[in-house]
């Protein structure tokens, strides 16, 4: 009896605990709920009154800006598509041969990303993209995403092909299937949420970020929306707040979207196993 | 059964090869390069950028230099700067709001836990420019919202990003990260079997016993990892540029934005190299320091 | 080192690239320039007048495309010094002409006549541009680039405010520094709310930092960053008595708006306060004039010719400043420069020169009136520029042309910011500053005056 009170005075000093961190994470995301239907916000949070679109016909009228979110999709799908495929072969790879201090090479792998993704390494990357005479093209960023991000993807995937039990192809190999096959036709179907993990992760990653793009492309038609929002700031550099978060709330949504649809299809947590 | 490799050494390595192309030219080749560079003084502009010279360690030597390390804007107050933020917005805020969340996630209201989750994972993947603008609505020292509810809480308004920028880039930080935290430990929760609690339910266990004797020591491999993780990405994260700049007077200079300075703005390739390294190897110190004591306290528990 | 690294990039590229042969030349120009945006008077120049009558001149084989770079002078800056390295970017830049020296330092400029030759050294321009302007764009006596016109620095004074202080704006002429506080501090006791006084200070506005405010209060004790040996003075009575001008302003007394000096949108909150009447004199150049106060802009001052006016900064006290003069003033310029690289080198000479042409310059008169480098493009009907000139042109200093400037800059924005933000006491900013200065350019290269 004790137990059973101790248990539900527990739940409800952890409901309301949560609730405080939930309203903690959601009181900076309240100004964007309001701002980018009111033709009149600014910093200040204000109900709009009335609700209004004028402001997403304004951006949608920058073609500039909706072009950015078009390259940015470009750029995120084509980086995922060369994180997901090379990594899961790569970690699988990793996770089923006997390569010696195969856990130790992924894991230098991962630091040296750590030194390429600071800024200090942005003169190299620029030198071997227009060296290889890419500067100002959408393939250089997708590349370079896909180079940077990959050790990390192969970090967490590995340990998640680890955990899967070799029996499960072994069987299917004494069944009589080629070892290519018992990959594709066994191991990548368990292999599928953890592959999901790091599919969301890389997209988050390139959708949001500014300096590769910045410091690779040069054509103001291929710019991503990162640098795109820019133009929604004034002559002096001042942000125009009703445009600027307009456009924030359709760079937003495919994010969201991507969010939403991953967490309704597999429920969005990591599956299983990442583990040292 | 005997244990046979599943892939053959020209699969493997097929398997192998398109990442490792990728990683070997846009990961290896700029990591070299930083360290080559790092031993001279190669600039953008100015005679050493067409004729730099081999200067041995004297850029590690300037970084570590007595006189100025401690100097406000200067490496040494920029690490300490640095490693203060990655042990409060990392390992205090994320990893340990993120585990307090994940432990408490699991006994409260499922509508209450899906809008917690969302609201922060939504924290983590909204694009960064999206999330600096976002707290500079929040932060606005006239109309933010935070200000606002300060005054209706009848507290005296605070000029956050002037009096206290460090503190605002630590919260920032920590409200930006934690739904990774979270979900990883989620799932590790998750991976338990629940009869276990359920055997320490019946023994009338509180919540903290469950959580010190069960869900912690069994997870402890994901404690590494998330660590790992997080400390990297922190200590590499520019985020808060956008909110700061890293001022005012260098008190929001973290590593990353000092290392952005001194290669993109003092064109000094060779120090802005120096200190990509140094940063790298603290990266692995950290690392090894978590696999280290967290081995140990295995070995505690074990005996 | 240099040519092995080079040879590397050459086989990569030979091994990856196929070269085409170019039919029609395309050439292409960046700015920092978006029409509707920043400098925007600037874009439609180019977009409206300058590519279609280039276009005109060389037929339709010549395709010219403007970028409109929308990001920060930073931004820019690495963007062109990356391109310039490599061999790629565009033809013709806009570019400061204090980055020249640092610049052709580095190998990455190349003077106009060794680009395009003869072309250049025949070009009747020349005979029109006086070598103050040549000098602008110039390192070593070679132009690297040709500059769109000079500045020069003012106090821009809100009439309004000092008539309800009681204080005749037409007549109103600091002698001194202690005038101007004097003006500062009664204009303070009458609105306390206000920060009447902004000197530029801190590290987030960059160069506007050392040219808006710290040169300008600098050239008043009589010095300058450098002295007539090009030695860089990293300790004298002239920085003490600037650093406690500043100290001053913005700590003893709140004269100023502190905020806006450390914060990273500082600059348009300076232009915003002089908008909304919060501050009555503030130091800026006349590009504060010709586009960030001009009508229909963010900053527009409503009924701009009554109530805005301009003073010259006196020197501390008179006589007292630079070559014994009254008042002080400096210049710079920003112009545009040709890709060290360019495939087309005599085609985008040939544009730049089209470019600043009479009849281009003139047409440039009517999206931006200023004062243009040629002397027969006529001065636009604008009297504030007239009297701006005229008065202040004489009296007018550069910066030093050295490769180092930049980084030492850097250092005097450092400087200024730990005083504004009261973190350090002048007498220890300066010395932080004289011994970074002294590790940016060697010791026997810096003077004390102490």
């Amino acid at each position: 009896m004790r137990s059973y009170l101790g248990l539900y005075f527990t739940r409800i000093g952890f409901s309301v605990a949560t609730a405080l961190i939930g309203v903690f994470f959601a009181l900076p995301l309240v100004w964007f709920i309001f701002a980018p239907f009111n033709p009149r916000a600014e910093l200040g949070l204000s109900i709009p009154e009335p609700f209004s679109l004028a402001n997403f016909e304004a951006v949608f009228q920058n073609g500039f800006a909706m072009r950015g979110l078009w390259n940015s999709l470009v750029q995120s799908v084509g980086g995922v598509i060369l994180v997901g495929a090379g990594a899961t072969l790569a970690s699988y790879a990793l996770s089923r041969s006997p390569i010696p201090g195969k856990s130790v090479i992924t894991y230098i792998l991962l630091l040296f990303s750590s030194v390429v993704s600071g800024s200090a390494a942005m003169v190299p990357i620029f030198l071997i993209i227009n060296g290889i005479g890419l500067i100002d093209t959408q393939i250089a960023v997708i590349l370079v995403f896909a180079g940077g991000l990959l050790p990390t993807a192969m970090f967490i995937l590995r340990d998640f092909i680890d955990s899967i039990p070799k029996s499960y192809e072994e069987s299917a190999m004494v069944a009589g299937a080629s070892p290519v096959q018992a990959f594709f036709d066994v191991a990548l179907p368990v292999i599928r949420p953890g592959i999901v993990v790091v599919v969301v992760w890389a997209f988050v990653s390139i959708w949001g970020s500014f300096l590769i793009p910045f410091i690779l492309l040069r054509s103001s038609e291929k710019m991503p929306a990162s640098v795109a929002i820019y133009s929604f700031y004034s002559e002096a550099g001042t942000p125009i707040v009703t445009l600027l978060a307009a456009y924030s709330l359709l760079y937003s949504l495919p994010v969201v979207i991507l969010y939403l649809f991953v967490s309704w299809k597999f429920g969005f947590r990591f599956f299983g196993g990442i583990k040292a | 059964m005997k244990s046979f490799s599943l892939l053959s050494r020209g699969t493997g390595a097929a398997f192998l090869a398109p990442a490792g192309l990728l990683i070997g030219a846009f990961v290896i080749a700029p990591f070299f390069w930083v360290i080559f560079v790092s031993f001279t003084n190669r600039s953008l502009l100015g005679r050493t950028a067409v004729d730099p010279d081999f200067v041995g360690l004297a850029n590690y030597f300037s970084l570590f230099d007595a006189a100025t390390f401690f100097t406000r804007g200067e490496f040494g107050s920029s690490l300490i700067l640095t490693i203060q933020f990655v042990l409060l917005s990392a390992v205090v805020g994320q990893a340990a709001l993120g585990m307090l969340l994940a432990w408490m996630l699991r006994s409260v209201p499922r509508s209450l836990k899906h809008l917690t989750e969302t609201v922060a994972i939504g924290a983590w993947i909204l694009p960064e420019v999206v999330i600096a603008f976002a707290w500079f609505a929040f932060l606005d020292y006239e109309n933010g919202t935070l200000n606002m509810i300060m005054e209706a809480l009848r507290f005296p308004r605070g000029d956050w990003l002037l009096s206290f920028p460090f503190w605002a880039i630590v919260v920032f930080n920590t409200w930006r990260g934690t739904a990774f935290s979270m979900m990883l430990f989620n799932s590790a929760f998750s991976s338990i079997p629940p009869s276990y609690f359920q055997a320490a339910d019946v023994a009338g266990a509180s919540s903290w016993q469950k959580f010190r004797d069960i869900g912690f020591p069994l997870i402890r491999g994901h404690v590494v990892t998330d660590l790992i993780l997080i400390t990297m990405w922190s200590f590499n994260v520019f985020t808060p540029f956008l909110l700061t700049s890293g001022g005012p007077s260098y008190r929001t200079e973290i590593l990353p934005i000092y290392t952005y300075r001194i290669a993109f703005r003092d064109f000094d390739f060779g120090k802005g190299a120096a200190v990509g390294v140094v940063v790298m190897l603290i990266n692995l110190i950290f690392a090894l320091f978590y696999l280290w004591v967290m081995r140990r306290r295995a070995k505690g528990v074990a005996a | 080192m240099r040519i092995h690294l080079h040879a590397f990039w050459l086989s990569l590229a030979a091994a990856t690239t196929f070269a085409s042969p170019t039919i029609s030349a395309d050439l292409s120009i960046t700015c920092r320039c978006v029409e509707g945006g920043v400098n925007s008077e600037l874009a439609a120049w180019v977009k409206k007048s300058v590519i279609p009558g280039f276009t005109k001149m060389k037929g339709d084989a010549v395709k010219v495309t403007l970028t409109e770079f929308a990001g920060s002078d930073e931004q820019l800056t690495q963007q062109l010094a990356l391109d310039f390295s490599t061999g790629a970017g565009p033809d013709v830049a806009g570019f400061d002409g204090f980055l020249i020296p640092s610049f052709v330092e580095g190998g990455l400029l190349k003077p106009l006549d060794e680009l395009a030759g003869d072309a250049v050294r025949k070009w009747d321009g020349w005979s029109h541009i006086t070598e103050g302007s040549k000098a602008l764009m110039s390192y070593q006596g070679k132009p690297y680039g040709l500059s769109l016109g000079t500045d020069v620095r003012v106090i821009f004074v809100r009439a309004d405010l000092l008539k309800e202080a009681g204080i005749d704006p037409a007549s109103w002429q600091p002698k001194s520094w202690a005038d101007l506080l004097d003006t500062a501090r009664k204009l303070k006791a009458k609105n306390p709310d206000s920060f009447p006084l902004q000197i530029n200070a801190g590290v987030p506005m960059g160069e506007a930092t050392t040219m808006q405010g710290y040169w300008m209060a600098l050239l008043g004790t009589g010095e300058e960053v450098t002295d007539d040996k090009g030695r860089y003075i990293v300790s004298s009575q002239g920085i003490l008595d600037t650093l406690n001008l500043y100290k001053t302003v913005y700590v003893d007394e709140k004269l100023g708006d502190q905020r806006a000096q450390l914060l990273g949108d500082g600059r348009n909150r300076t232009f915003a306060n002089f908008r909304d009447g919060k501050t009555a004199m503030l130091l800026e150049s006349d590009w504060f004039y010709r586009s960030v106060t001009a009508p229909d802009s963010e900053f527009a001052v409503e009924n701009r010719d009554e109530v805005m006016t301009w003073a010259k900064m006196p020197a501390k006290e008179p006589g007292k400043g630079i070559r014994g003069q009254d008042f002080v003033t400096i210049s710079g310029g920003t112009g545009f420069v040709l890709n060290p690289n360019t495939d087309e080198k005599e085609l985008a000479w040939e544009l730049l020169a089209f470019m600043n042409s009479k009849e281009q310059l003139a047409e440039f008169q009517k999206y931006e009136p200023r004062i243009r480098i040629r002397d027969d493009v006529e001065i636009a009907d604008a009297p504030f520029l007239a009297e701006t000139s005229q008065a202040l042109l004489p009296l007018t200093t550069a910066r030093p042309n050295d490769a180092k400037y930049n980084a030492v800059s850097a250092e005097v924005q450092r400087m200024t910011e730990a005083v504004v933000s009261g973190e350090l006491s002048p007498e220890d900013a300066m010395s932080r500053y004289r011994d970074a200065v002294i590790r940016i350019v060697g010791e026997e290269k810096t003077v004390s005056l102490l």
